[in-house]
């Protein structure tokens, strides 16, 4: 029984975070709490030939400053560095030894009785190097580039399939083709909330007690690297997380800080809080810069007989970071004849890291560039090209999609768009000094499953209580889990309590990748359906029981009460079950596991038709995207409010990305130089004009019983080359590097 | 940050003798500049003046038949002010243009025209800059420099030959291009008494000293800024180009005002932002449209006269001829030509 999946329900958090009640990991305040300010370096590459902490320390208040030369002993092996997002290589260890190896890396921490002591305290470390020659530059060092390291993490970013047919040939002697370059530059997450933990310190047996407050999207995650580093016993540990001030990806590994306040923490057997600053939100993973080459060719009415698609993206030094940038087109197009590539080239950078949609909004940028210089080398309507390819198989894996109502999206997006409307010409519209255009692009991403666990308990008092330690990285996890388990176990909203973002609760995997809805949704509906379970055979105790022989596919829940199917008045209320349970709650715990039997044979995707109308200045070159319109594809929409959220976020973020955003690295200093909100351009208010988002019907009974897709990330897929795609029919320039900044434009 | 000393100033004069008394001493007002300098470390002050009680927070009228704007009012209560509105809307606009309502409601006059460059390089004390630290060396000019200026930044030995830049920076005010069209005279109390400083001469290029901003003494404290009589309320543009629509400075910037008799321009100011080391002026530029017709061959040649000798450092080259065309627009909006949105 349905009744609040797929309703546009309020956050239920949404109150408390308005209010201020919500609390982030720097927020909780604890007693004796002392504060450590990170020293960041300032060279990219070479040695710390002399730290001198001398002045620092004896200011009044200072309690210690750590830096390589007396952090404590710690973990050995690489392994023990490795958290659940680490790419193949060696991870990156705070405080190792005297060696640099990016720009901004954090060299020193200063633990102090108070925030300011410690940051003048940091201001006063004198410290001096032996350079060595940095490369930070992507596009100077391409010839370095080298296939990646393979590691578990291919199983989630597996790299491209091999090539098939014979690319070249045909691809000359098509009568139709294109080819192009593209590139955009490194983007940092710069979630609203900085990165903070607050280490609580507490006398253990052997070994202390801990309780930290982190922001990530895994608690389980930093437990695991806190045990392992560190070498205490997660019975000695619990990570809490309970929100999260934004985190787009940034979140998914250890950040340095958990490690500094840990040390700090131990070291000084005090509870220590360790928050960055905005500057260095810049020193720790990003979007990887990437410089791509696309080719693609048809026969003269417009079949695709031939693509390439090759992706260069940075990574640092010591690891292997992947997306998967280059597979997209063999997933949404059907050539026969197709070379995907992908390599990488190590730079004296940190290690890249997700962000939103890593690598697919990336590749599908330049793809779908690259489709709409095809049309226009067709002379055909880009949307029709897109029907004229239009195909349900994945011809990567040659599979069926499990549903892709991607074709849905196109008619409905246009038409409510009013792309019928459209002229082919380029520069054919205007107002005064502005040109109009309309664009658009097709998105696609992963629609993936992890195991999860999740307990739901119906408490004496008739509540549900439900956790798992997953978190809510702002999408809304809090909300449909407490939908879920409503339906699951027919009561109202209100009487559920869904719990996240505590390492005490059942394991769930990092939240990233758009799976957090399909994952734990599914373990939460399978704890419900377990305590439903239970209820049925309490139910069956009752004095002359009309359960007596139900099996569970006789019954439901609804209105507080289990019932029977076929007879719905003959019910047990929830609170008469739980009151014969001897005055203990009906708890269950649960997995909720993906079933690979039914989905190995299909590829699994959401997709989306993104229609953007741009009006560019003539002279002046400013773009304001005037209106979008994106048509979502993406199964079973557990709440069309939270998740027209997302989309919309996806499509401010899409918009941000093909006009704005953009990380400086400057190459003779190896460094980022926009290094705050002021310099590192999102779009704002002013910039977003008329957004409309279209979730089209799509049932799929393969992905997961529930048919839930994900949302997180489609949203923002295929903006950036609609916006690019309109700005070319607005003027004529084909502008094939993002940030498309107005200097491109004049 | 550094720790520092807090005194509260009770008069114009008790600001100035503390700031006599410490080198080291730095007036504070809506504290939007300073304090993030002071977290960068850019600024260390042993000690902040707080001048926000001072009797410097309202707008009057000058003898000469202008305004008087207080140095302590807010960007924000200027911008809005019906008189400022009526009569300078020019200068609201510039305002009103920059940074973001938060910031307008702290920000005041006076530091309006003190804050510093945005130059990433500036703000960052890993790398070397000039500015910052003399000496150190400039990092934009083979760094990013696609913000910086594109004027006033040459520099000439005694015999006439080209020396290498110290700084090519901006001066990032858009407030401050108004007032340099408008001709705002800037009142100043130091420890030798008052003076009035003409905007023209207030800010500065670079030069071999690109730590020094402005002709301010350091004992200096700006009391008020005078706008004339003339405010150019009927035919007026400040159009600023940027990277997003709001909350970003400008790449180029153009502060319009003309008086005009039917279709002949009698009268001409143009300024110009995110260019120089100061709003950029040049007299000569303007004095070509007196007597010409409002058109854009007239416009044109004003934009060449003023853009003359420009020069590019790679990444901001485009800036040469973004700001030739945005005061073509510019002066077509003043004149009514052209809508202004
Ligand atoms: C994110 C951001 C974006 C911004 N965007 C823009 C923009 O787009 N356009 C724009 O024009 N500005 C912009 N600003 C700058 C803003 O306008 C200035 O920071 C503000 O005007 C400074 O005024 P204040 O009163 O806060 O100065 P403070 O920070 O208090 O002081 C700045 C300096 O002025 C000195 N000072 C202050 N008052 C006096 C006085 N009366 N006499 C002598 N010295 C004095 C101080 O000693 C200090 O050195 C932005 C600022 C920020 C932080
Ligand atoms: S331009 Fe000026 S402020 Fe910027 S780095 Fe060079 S000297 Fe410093």
């Amino acid at each position: 029984m349905s009744q609040v999946i797929g309703k546009p329900i309020n956050r239920v958090d949404g109150r408390d975070k308005v209010t201020g009640k919500a609390k982030y990991a720097a927020e909780f305040q604890v007693p004796g709490l002392a504060y450590g300010y990170v020293v960041s370096g300032t060279i990219a590459k070479g040695k710390i030939t002399r730290i001198d902490t001398s002045e620092a320390l004896s200011l009044d208040g200072v309690l210690q400053v750590f830096t390589h030369e007396n952090r404590p002993r710690l973990a050995w092996f690489d392994i023990s560095y490795k958290d659940q997002d680490a790419p193949p290589g060696s991870p990156f260890r705070p405080l190792q030894d005297a060696t640099i190896k990016y720009s901004g890396q954090p060299i020193a921490l200063v633990v102090a009785e108070t925030f300011e002591v410690a940051r003048y305290a940091a201001s006063l470390i004198r410290v001096e190097y032996k350079e060595e020659p940095h490369e930070t530059s992507l596009e100077a060092n391409l010839h370095r580039a080298r296939p990646q390291k393979h590691g578990v993490a291919d199983l989630l970013k597996p790299p491209p399939p091999k090539p098939k047919g014979d690319f070249n040939t045909v691809y000359e002697e098509s009568p139709v083709k294109m080819y192009g370059r593209y590139s955009h530059a490194a983007e940092h997450h710069n979630p609203m909330e900085l990165f903070a933990s607050t280490v609580v310190y507490e006398k253990g047996g052997k070994k202390p007690k801990l309780t930290i407050y982190d922001k990530t999207q895994g608690v389980t995650n930093s437990i695991l690297y806190v045990s392992q580093v560190f070498d205490i016993p997660f019975k000695n540990i619990r990570v809490l997380s309970p929100y999260m001030g934004g985190g787009f990806g940034s979140g998914l590994r250890p950040q340095y800080q958990l490690f500094m306040a840990v040390m700090a923490s131990l070291e000084l057997k005090r509870s220590v809080r360790v928050t960055l600053t905005r500057q260095q939100m810049f020193t720790f993973g990003h979007r990887p810069a990437t410089v791509q080459n696309v080719a693609i060719s048809a026969s003269a009415d417009g079949a695709m007989n031939a693509l390439y698609h090759d992706a260069r993206g940075e990574t640092s030094r010591f690891e292997d970071y992947t997306e998967i940038v280059t597979n997209w087109g063999g997933m949404l197009y059907p050539p026969e004849n197709v070379t995907q590539d992908y390599k990488l080239v190590p730079l004296d950078v940190y290690t890249p890291l997700d962000m939103r949609a890593p690598g697919g909004v990336t590749g599908i940028s330049a793809l779908e560039i690259a489709v709409d210089e095809l049309a226009y080398e067709l002379g055909m309507d880009p949307l029709e090209l897109r029907l004229k390819n239009y195909t349900d198989l994945d011809h990567n894996s040659q599979k069926p999609f499990s549903s892709k109502e991607l074709r849905a999206c196109f008619q409905q997006g246009a038409e409510r768009f009013g792309w019928s409307k459209r002229q082919f010409e380029p520069r054919s519209m205007r107002k005064g000094h502005n040109l109009i255009g309309w664009g658009m692009a097709t998105g696609i991403w992963e629609a993936n499953q992890m195991p999860a666990r999740a307990e739901a308990a119906l408490l004496v008092n008739g509540k549900l209580w439900v956790s798992s330690a997953t978190a809510d990285i702002g999408t809304g996890t809090y909300t449909i889990m407490t939908q879920i388990a409503a339906d699951a176990l027919g009561v109202p909203m209100e009487d559920v309590l869904f719990k996240l973002g505590d390492s005490d609760f059942p394991v769930a995997p990092i939240s990233g990748g758009s799976w957090t809805a399909a994952t734990v949704g599914m373990a939460v509906h399978s704890a419900c359906e377990a305590v439903g379970k239970s209820l049925l055979e309490l139910a069956k105790k009752l004095a002359g029981s009309p359960f007596k022989g139900a099996k569970w596919e006789d019954i439901e829940f609804a209105d507080r009460q289990l019932r029977l199917k076929r007879e719905p008045t003959t019910a047990v209320s929830l609170q008469t079950l739980v009151d014969l349970n001897g005055g203990k709650a009906v708890r269950e715990t649960s997995t909720g596991l993906p079933n690979a039997l039914k989905q190995k044979d299909y590829a699994r995707a959401t997709h989306s038709a993104a229609f953007v109308e741009v009006m560019v200045d003539e002279d002046l070159g400013t773009v304001k995207v005037t209106r979008a319109v994106s048509a979502i594809a993406a199964g079973r929409i557990l709440n069309p409010k939270t998740a027209r959220s997302q989309i919309l976020g996806g499509m401010v973020w899409g918009i941000s990305k093909a006009l704005h955003e953009e990380s400086i690295l400057d190459h003779n200093v190896g460094r980022f130089m926009n290094h705050n909100l002021a310099e590192y351009h999102v779009s704002v208010n002013a910039d977003i004009h008329d957004l409309d988002v279209i979730f089209v019907e799509e049932n799929d009974t393969i992905v997961n019983p529930l048919g839930i897709k994900g949302v997180g990330e489609i949203g923002i897929v295929a903006m950036p080359a609609a916006v690019a795609n309109a700005i070319f029919h607005a003027t004529g320039k084909r502008v094939r590097d993002l940030p498309i900044t107005l200097d491109r434009l004049i | 940050m550094n720790s520092f000393t807090y005194t509260r100033a009770d008069s114009v004069e008790h600001a100035v003798d503390e700031r006599v008394a410490e080198t080291g001493a730095r007036f504070i007002a809506g504290g939007t500049n300073l304090l993030d300098l002071m977290k960068e470390t850019v600024e260390k002050p042993s000690r902040l003046i707080d001048i926000t009680r001072l009797p410097m927070t309202s707008i009057t009228e000058t003898i000469e038949g202008g305004l008087r704007l207080g140095a302590l009012v807010t960007n924000a209560d200027t911008a809005y002010n019906k008189r400022v509105q009526e009569r300078y809307p020019l200068l609201s606009q510039a305002i009103l243009a920059g940074a973001s309502p938060q910031l307008r409601n702290m920000a005041t006059n006076g530091g309006n025209l003190m804050q510093r460059t945005r130059c990433y390089y500036f703000y960052d004390a890993a790398t070397p800059c000039n500015k910052r630290q003399p000496g150190s060396g400039c990092s934009a000019i083979e760094g990013f420099n696609r913000i910086h200026a594109i004027l006033g930044t040459h520099l000439f030995d005694q015999e006439g030959r080209a020396l290498e830049p110290q700084c090519i920076a901006t001066h990032p005010s858009d407030m401050c291009v108004a007032l340099a069209a408008l001709e705002a005279v800037v009142q100043v109390t130091g420890k030798y008494g008052e003076r009035t400083i003409p905007f023209a001469e207030f800010h500065r290029l670079p030069g071999n000293t690109p730590h020094i901003d402005n002709a301010l003494e350091p004992d200096e404290l700006i009391t008020a800024i005078d706008l004339p009589p003339n405010g150019f309320a009927d035919n007026h543009m400040y159009l600023k180009l940027r990277d997003r629509a709001s909350y970003a400075f400008a790449l180029v910037s153009v502060a319009a005002g003309l008086e005009l008799d039917g279709d002949t321009i009698t009268n001409a100011r143009i300024a110009l932002g995110g260019v120089a080391h100061k709003p950029w002026r040049k007299p000569e530029a303007e004095a070509l449209l007196v007597g010409k017709p409002t058109t854009q061959e007239s416009f044109q040649a004003a934009a060449d006269a003023l853009l003359a000798g420009a020069q590019g450092y790679g990444a901001n080259t485009f800036k040469i001829e973004l700001a030739k065309r945005a005061i073509v627009r510019a002066l077509g909006q003043a004149a009514k030509l052209e809508p202004t949105e």
